[in-house]
């Protein structure tokens, strides 16, 4: 047990410190500029897609579940846009989302950042007087901070699309009750809530995995190893402040 | 000049630098060599300050590199160009762009300014009509050519080469030597390439130094390099069967 704290506590450490030197003053803006734009496509623009099928579907079975599940007729009809809305809102577009980018995005920055370092391509950095850190890991992190808001509603829009669409299709809602059910005692809030966490969950997202690949040592088996690591380590720490963020800002 | 005193470096409790001295002369290409494992490029790794060392010191001429903070070690570097073992150019980035790349962090060239000087950079290593491709699309060869001339691109006063031509063919090895041997004595360079090439050793080692597990073993020129009676050297010197019989006959 003492074992894993003491590895827990070196871990963290070592991420503080790294964060230290990707948050030291940046040398050349115009470069890191570019660099942030090239990482919004990188990171951003990529994740479209994934983002927007996964949302329709998730929104398509949330709204069948909960008709299915609201069967008695003593419950009002709007019910089902209602909770399919909420549930999209408040925990989908943001946590779930969160965790699909930990394993498409995460992976992606940690095996770049740990092919880099095995293939000498950090040092090459270093040699050149570039703070390495800084200079790789900075972009992707302001990158996520700037476009996963975007992401986060677009998931929210496609979803209750999809869940719109498939209720209907199904024959389980009528098109009318669906959308009494998104406007009724909707709270502009909750749409806030869902920013924050998606920013929290974006710096967690491209800082651990970058920490992951960053600090990889050996070759190219280590490298694989590494962004799982870094997978699985950010998707535990989202779940970790979901919780926290969920008690602070809903309570 | 470049001058290490007394280095030590371990790994995990394993010695792999073992109090090693030498001085490294401008204008000279300085050759360590040694067989694979020896300790050449973390020995080069360590002068760069890529390892820090246990125990030691470094001068870069009149410079004691170990004690200097991020900042002056940072100025330094802008003087410092290195060839790594791999090559190590920037997957995401295309021949060209790689050249440009440390002009681009410290220089304040136009666009024009810094293409102009990247192509005289790759005309020297023979590397033509490639600047729109990516590492990936060229051979292993012309990887390491990218990368020496993205490491003279601005024309260093401390040039660093690990290993410049091991996986290139005997004719284009000989033209990197010479090219290597050229820049070092026109701008009046301090040189060091790691090898373990015996055509490199007697093409342009005007100094050598052999490490042997770790220590220096043996230090001279490649005049008095064939006349050592340094068992170990000569094993490393004389390891193949034609070089054998120069020196021994039949
Ligand atoms: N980062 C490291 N961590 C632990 N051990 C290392 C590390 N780098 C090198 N070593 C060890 O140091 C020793 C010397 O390695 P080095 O890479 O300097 O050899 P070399 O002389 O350059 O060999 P080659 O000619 O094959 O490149 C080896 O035994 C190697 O295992
Ligand atoms: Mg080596």
């Amino acid at each position: 047990m003492t074992m894993y704290t003491m590895r827990f506590f070196n871990t963290l450490g070592s991420y503080i410190l790294l964060l230290g030197k990707v948050f030291a003053r940046p040398e050349k803006k115009k470069i890191y500029y570019k660099q942030v734009v090239k990482e919004i496509e990188n990171l951003g623009l990529n994740s479209i897609g994934i983002v927007a099928i996964i949302s329709f579907f998730m929104g398509a079975v949330i709204t069948i579940q909960t008709a299915y599940n609201t069967e008695n007729p003593l419950l009002p009809s709007y019910l089902i846009g209602l909770a399919a809305r909420d549930s999209i809102l408040l925990e989908f577009s943001s946590t779930i989302v969160a965790l699909i980018l930990a394993g498409k995005v995460g992976s992606q920055i940690a095996s770049e950042l740990g092919t880099m370092r095995v293939t000498e391509q950090i040092d090459a950095l270093e040699i050149m007087g570039v703070n390495s850190a800084s200079y790789l890991i900075l972009p992707k992190i302001v990158a996520a901070l700037l476009f996963n808001p975007f992401l986060c509603m677009l998931s929210m829009i496609v979803g209750v699309l999809g869940g719109w669409i498939a209720g209907v299709a199904a024959g389980v809602v009528s098109s009318q009750e669906y959308i009494n059910g998104i406007q009724y005692a909707f709270i502009p809030y909750y749409i806030l809530y869902a920013i924050i966490k998606t920013e929290v969950f974006a710096f967690i997202i491209t800082s651990v995995s970058s920490y992951y690949g960053y600090s990889v040592t050996g070759g190219s088996l280590e490298v694989g190893k590494f962004s799982t690591k870094a997978v699985v380590s950010s998707s535990v720490v989202i779940l970790l402040f979901n919780l926290i963020l969920t008690q602070m800002l809903l309570s | 000049m470049i001058r290490v005193d007394h280095i030590l470096k371990s790994f995990d409790g394993r010695v792999v630098l073992d109090d090693i001295s030498a001085v490294f002369e401008p204008g000279k290409t300085n050759l360590i060599i040694g067989q694979s494992g020896s300790g050449k490029t973390v020995l080069l790794k360590s002068i760069v300050g890529l390892h820090a060392v246990d125990e030691g010191l470094i001068y870069y001429d009149d410079i004691l590199f170990n004690k200097l903070d991020f900042r002056e070690k940072k100025a330094l570097r802008k003087q410092v160009g290195m060839l790594f073992q791999g090559g190590a150019l920037f997957d995401s980035a295309t021949v060209e762009e790689n050249v440009m790349y440390p002009l681009e962090m410290f220089t304040d060239m136009s666009e024009d300014e810094m293409r102009e000087r990247a192509n005289i950079c790759l005309k020297r290593v023979n590397i033509v009509n490639a600047n729109n491709l990516y590492p990936s699309e060229i051979s292993g060869g012309m990887q390491k050519r990218v990368a020496i001339a993205r490491a003279i691109a601005l024309n260093p006063k401390y040039l660093f080469c690990d290993e410049p031509n091991s996986g290139l063919d005997p004719r284009t090895s000989i033209v990197i030597d010479n090219l290597i041997k050229e820049i070092t004595e026109e701008y009046c360079m301090t040189t060091i390439v790691n090898t373990h090439d015996m055509n490199s050793v007697m093409g342009i080692g005007d100094k050598i130094i052999y490490i042997y597990q770790g220590k220096k073993w043996w230090e001279g020129t490649k005049e008095e390099i064939l006349q050592s009676d340094n068992v170990e050297l000569n094993d490393f010197v004389f390891a193949s069967k034609l070089a054998k019989r120069l020196r021994y006959g039949d």
